[in-house]
């Protein structure tokens, strides 16, 4: 059995950094798609409520795995040659849209009517009412679930591993391979997502407490 | 006569207005004309639709039957009359409606900057001189949260005044509030009409009807039942409807 040394801990964190690297663009390109599903899912055009209902609904109903799959296969398919980057950020993307779109719909419509009303009666566009009023209000609801799904996504990235991505768990199981030290290394693979996603969990906590207080 | 037809003609005019709430007839072929600088106070039962009127007038609601026209533009569906129409008539809230992120001083330069184009430094200067007469210009800088009810409601005329409207409508701008905090809206109120506002409100306060409105219109069911100016209309009301509305309303008081 071979020791877990500098160089498999220098592994894992190479592993680790591409694990970060796709929960922030997950949750960047989650963040922009995102925002435009949930402000069409909440707009007057029935089209765009039905389409993006129909959207969420596939991506809350269908596991993450397939999806990436899909994407990475089925673009493949289509005859376009693109870089498993490509093809796993545009996954990601619409995975986190899908997601973030319905927990931003639910903030939206949690921020009360009358503050609509009073931006209508002042004459406040459509543009003005949600930038200036009704968004600022509704990503504060929202920031706890927020904060839920960012750390949903970041262990949701070990997914990547089965188009090649070498992330952290997939970084791991290669370090294992060569070690014959399952338990240890796992330990420490599961110790470093734990460090990552607890502060984040507690982060949320906190942000929810304060927002109850807040609304007392 | 001696005016001209400009002064003759109504701020607020609405021609046998109808409504409905899917089959529920809120208004029913309601016609009244508002004069620039008249005070009009609206009250009837809960459920007789004086709420939903003065929304009708800025369109916060829409109407299916008649018309409403402000300052000689008639409300349609289409954007540039409702724009036109929400320029010139200012609206008070039950409850308050301050938006709770943004300072007062924000709450109050938000519309003029967004929707005239305002400078900043302009909306603050318009924006302290209603502060100033609604007296909260010391807590321009709070949060609405950190304000008293009836600061917050001073802080809701102010910032309606902001966009320098031509007429405010107030629905029930006193009903949120606690009784020690309504003298001070009703107050303000006092003041503006004093100045020479117009103004429809919805409003119990039979006090402040009495002292400020050059007529009170009774609405039950969604109608105009009767109407008339205040010593006429508490002295001698002439129908069933209102003398028991009144009954109530004043043993409260």
């Amino acid at each position: 059995m071979a020791t877990i040394g500098p160089n498999e801990l220098y592994f894992l964190m190479q592993g680790l950094k591409w694990t970060l690297a796709l929960t922030i663009i997950g949750f960047i390109g989650g963040g922009v798609f995102g925002l435009a599903v949930a402000l069409a899912r909440t707009s007057e055009a029935p089209f765009a409520r039905r389409f993006t209902a129909g959207y969420i609904a596939i991506f809350q109903g269908t596991p993450l795995l397939m999806q990436l799959f899909v994407v990475y296969y089925g673009v493949a398919l289509m005859g376009f040659n693109v870089d498993a980057w490509v093809a796993v950020a545009v996954a990601f993307t619409l995975h986190a849209s899908a997601f973030l779109g319905e927990i931003w719909r639910g903030g939206i419509q949690a921020v009360p009517k009358g503050q609509t009303e009073a931006a209508n009666a002042l004459g406040l566009h459509y543009v003005s009412r949600m930038k200036d009023v009704v968004l600022p209000q509704a990503l504060r609801i929202s920031l706890p679930a927020t904060i839920g799904f960012l750390v949903q996504l970041i262990k949701g990235t070990s997914l990547a591993a089965i188009v090649g991505f070498v992330e952290l768990s997939r970084a791991g199981q290669i370090v294992s391979n060569q070690t014959f030290r399952p338990l240890t290394v796992f330990a420490i693979v599961g110790i470093i997502y734990f460090l990552i996603c607890w502060p984040l969990s507690l982060w949320g906590a906190s942000m929810e407490r304060r927002l109850q207080t807040a609304s007392r | 006569m001696p005016q001209s037809a400009a002064a003759q003609a109504p701020l607020i005019a609405l021609d046998g207005v109808g409504k409905w709430y899917g089959a529920y007839h809120a208004l029913k072929n309601v016609n009244m004309t508002v004069r620039k600088g008249e005070k009009i106070v609206l009250c009837g039962p809960s459920g007789s639709g004086k709420s939903t009127l003065i929304r009708c007038i800025n369109h916060l609601e829409e109407i299916q039957e008649g018309k409403i026209t402000v300052e000689g533009t008639t409300l349609t569906a289409s954007a540039r009359t409702i724009d036109a129409v929400r320029r010139e008539v200012g609206m008070v809230f039950q409850s308050f409606n301050l938006f709770p992120h943004k300072t007062i001083m924000e709450n109050c330069t938000l519309a003029p900057m967004r929707v005239k184009g305002v400078s900043k430094a302009d909306a603050e200067a318009t924006a302290r001189k209603y502060l100033e007469r609604v007296r909260i210009i010391d807590q321009a800088d709070k949060y609405p949260a950190q304000l008293s009810g009836g600061q917050q409601q001073r802080a809701a005329i102010a910032r309606a005044l902001c966009m320098e409207p031509k007429a405010m409508l107030f629905d029930e701008p006193t009903s949120a509030l606690d009784p020690e905090m309504v003298k001070e809206v009703l107050d303000t109120m006092i003041g503006l009409a004093r100045d020479g506002m117009t103004m429809i409100c919805v409003t119990h306060e039979m006090g402040f009807a009495r002292q400020v409105a050059d007529r009170v219109v009774f609405m039950a069911s969604g109608e105009i039942i009767e109407e008339g100016p205040p010593e006429e209309f508490f002295r001698d009301p002439k129908h069933q409807r209102t003398r028991t509305f009144l009954g109530e309303i004043l043993a409260h008081h």
